[in-house]
């Protein structure tokens, strides 16, 4: 590096201009890309907090009084929304789990040829839109659908019994919805496993079963983290599923920052609550960055 | 050193691993299919019988074009301000060192991890604050917001497996930087820049969260099809919804044959490499 950089310094005409140049180079490479993250996201983020503290109505307009009270208001007047957040969010990211886990552990060690079709398939369905996806799943769980007269027919559903606008069809919904975002990053962990390593573990007469639960489990700990991460933070933030599956008795709490902004216009509401998200997404993210490392996390998540 | 047993596991992890595939796919299977309904009213619930009459007239709604146009163009107009925005980030974190890069790189990484109910509330607050119209141009600032991130990780990706000294090289052999930049390290960028080009374009056309919040008057596509959605929504959404995965499809097989042929020429130099050698 050093030997280029000296090469390179008789044609630049003088070496203090060439090294100031160096160091504009990479500010002027990143001013434009850095501010349009800090105007539209960062500033952003941070107002959320302003607005949230201001009393008023949309007629007449918000003034800023310093209501720190909206935080103990709307936390107790929405704790049934936020509870339900976590619980679907948690539910649906466990049913992942159980799902992607064992389909990316194939994916990766017995898929053989099959391998790329598999993570294609995983794939592709991230290209056909959201919402109409999830407008399928209507027409599928609909109150006539032979899915929910099969169910009806073999007794797993009572005859005056419904599976759109059910709890069950919500989780179900971010399940499907953020399938792809656990396997991808599980996949990529098991994938740059080292496999000698289990058959060392076999070879030394541990049993598969000790192998899988010493070796492979542990390696894929960051991939199962990073899958955790980003299938637990939009789904807590989700408001899709619940407004197009379920109804006013499944909302989380997405569906009420997005009617309190959208709907009513109680802006200082809508805005503590969704700072209120974003502290405790930091919050996880720092947790799960200090428990495992950014630099392993930030790789999982990624690739 | 194959059980019995072991043939079972396996056996039965494949089975697992296409009952998960086959669940991704349910509601593509009932989209193709229902885009093929002759479905009488507004509702496209129930099947009643195959007809080509949607997809004769894909755009036979009122509001549908205006919408999809609105939503190629949104993410058109997204995918090449973030790409070149990205682009200019990723080289500057991966080829140059300075203070504050690590901040950026975490600044970079943060909206991909807001969940987007925040990033759309967040900016709609912002923009009531600043007084700001919504709409077409306040979309393109908030999808650019979203995907950039996303663009810088994939070229950051490339532009570490590259190798730094071709570029030294050229350097070396006289290019000033900016000739190295469009001779060496842009052409060597390319694949990643289509990748990153097609991402974006992919999450910007899909969006639905932060437009909601984000649009104003102005409708996109899955704008549409929310809005819609209340009434019935019309098999010509999934006549679009259809023709968009096939275009994508038709786009990786490109790709595959693109591939396919770059690693044959590959293959060949490096037959006759040696032989030139000798």
């Amino acid at each position: 590096m050093s030997s280029s950089g000296e090469a390179a310094a008789p044609r630049s005409g003088g070496w203090l201009t060439l090294r100031r140049r160096k160091s504009l180079l990479p500010l002027a490479l990143v001013i434009p890309g850095l501010l349009w993250l800090i105007l539209f996201y960062a500033i952003p983020i941070v107002s959320q907090l302003w607005i949230s503290l201001q009393t008023g109505n949309p007629d007449d307009g918000f003034a800023q009084t310093w209501n720190w009270a909206i935080y103990g208001d709307s936390i107790s007047e929405y704790s049934e929304q936020m509870l339900r957040s976590l619980q679907y969010a948690g539910t649906a990211t466990i049913a992942c789990l159980i799902i992607g886990f064992p389909l990316a552990y194939f994916m990766a060690f017995k898929a053989g040829r099959w391998r790329n079709l598999f993570l294609l398939l995983v794939i592709l369905p991230f290209f056909t839109s959201l919402i109409v996806r999830t407008v399928a799943w209507q027409t599928i769980l609909t109150d006539d659908s032979w899915i929910t007269n099969a169910l009806k027919t073999v007794g797993l559903l009572p005859q005056d019994g419904r599976l759109l606008a059910t709890s069950f069809a919500v989780i179900a919904g971010i399940t499907y919805n953020f399938l792809p975002f656990m396997v991808l990053p599980l996949y990529a962990s098991l994938e740059r496993m080292d496999r000698t390593l289990v058959e060392a573990a076999t070879d030394l007469y541990a049993s598969r079963w000790t192998a899988f639960r010493k070796i492979t489990l542990p390696l894929a700990g960051p991939g199962i983290f990073a899958g955790v991460l980003l299938t637990f933070i939009p789904a807590i933030g989700d408001y899709i599923n619940a407004q197009l599956l379920g109804t006013s008795q499944q909302y989380m709490i997405g569906n009420v920052i997005q009617s309190q902004y959208l709907v009513v216009r109680e802006y200082p509401t809508a805005a503590a609550l969704s700072f209120i998200m974003m502290v405790v997404v930091l919050i996880i993210i720092a947790a799960a960055a200090r428990l495992i490392g950014t630099k392993k996390l930030s790789e999982a998540a990624v690739a | 050193m194959r059980t019995p047993f072991d043939r079972l596991r396996d056996g039965l992890l494949g089975v697992w691993s296409l009952g998960a595939v086959v669940f991704l796919f349910v509601p593509i299977f009932v989209i193709v299919l229902f885009s093929f309904n002759d479905n009488q009213g507004r509702f496209n619930f129930t099947w009643q019988g195959f007809t080509l009459r949607h997809w004769a007239d894909p755009f036979g709604v009122e509001g549908l074009q205006q919408a999809f146009v609105t939503s190629l163009g949104l993410a058109a107009l997204t995918t090449i301000i973030a790409v070149i925005l990205g682009v200019c980030v990723a080289l500057a974190l991966v080829r140059h060192k300075w203070r504050g890069r690590g901040a950026t790189g975490g600044l970079v990484f943060l909206p991909l991890a807001t969940p987007e109910v925040v990033l759309g509330a967040a900016l709609l607050g912002w923009f009531l604050t600043l007084g700001l119209i919504r709409g077409f141009v306040t979309l393109v600032i908030a999808h650019v917001m979203f995907t950039l991130g996303y663009v810088v990780i994939t070229i950051r990706a490339r532009l570490e497996g590259m190798d730094v000294h071709i570029e030294e090289a050229a350097m070396d052999l006289g290019a000033n930087q900016w000739t190295t930049l469009r001779k060496i390290t842009l052409p060597l960028l390319a694949p990643g820049i289509a990748a990153a080009s097609l991402l974006c374009f992919a999450i910007s056309i899909d969006d639905f969260v932060v437009s909601n919040f984000n649009a104003g008057q102005t409708v996109t596509f899955p704008l549409f099809v929310y809005g819609a959605a209340r009434q019935g929504v019309p098999p010509q959404v999934n006549v679009l919804a259809t023709a968009m995965l096939l275009f994508v499809v038709l786009l990786m097989f490109v790709n595959l044959g693109f591939q396919r042929r770059s690693a044959r020429r590959q293959n060949r130099e490096m037959e006759t490499t040696p032989a030139l050698g000798l």
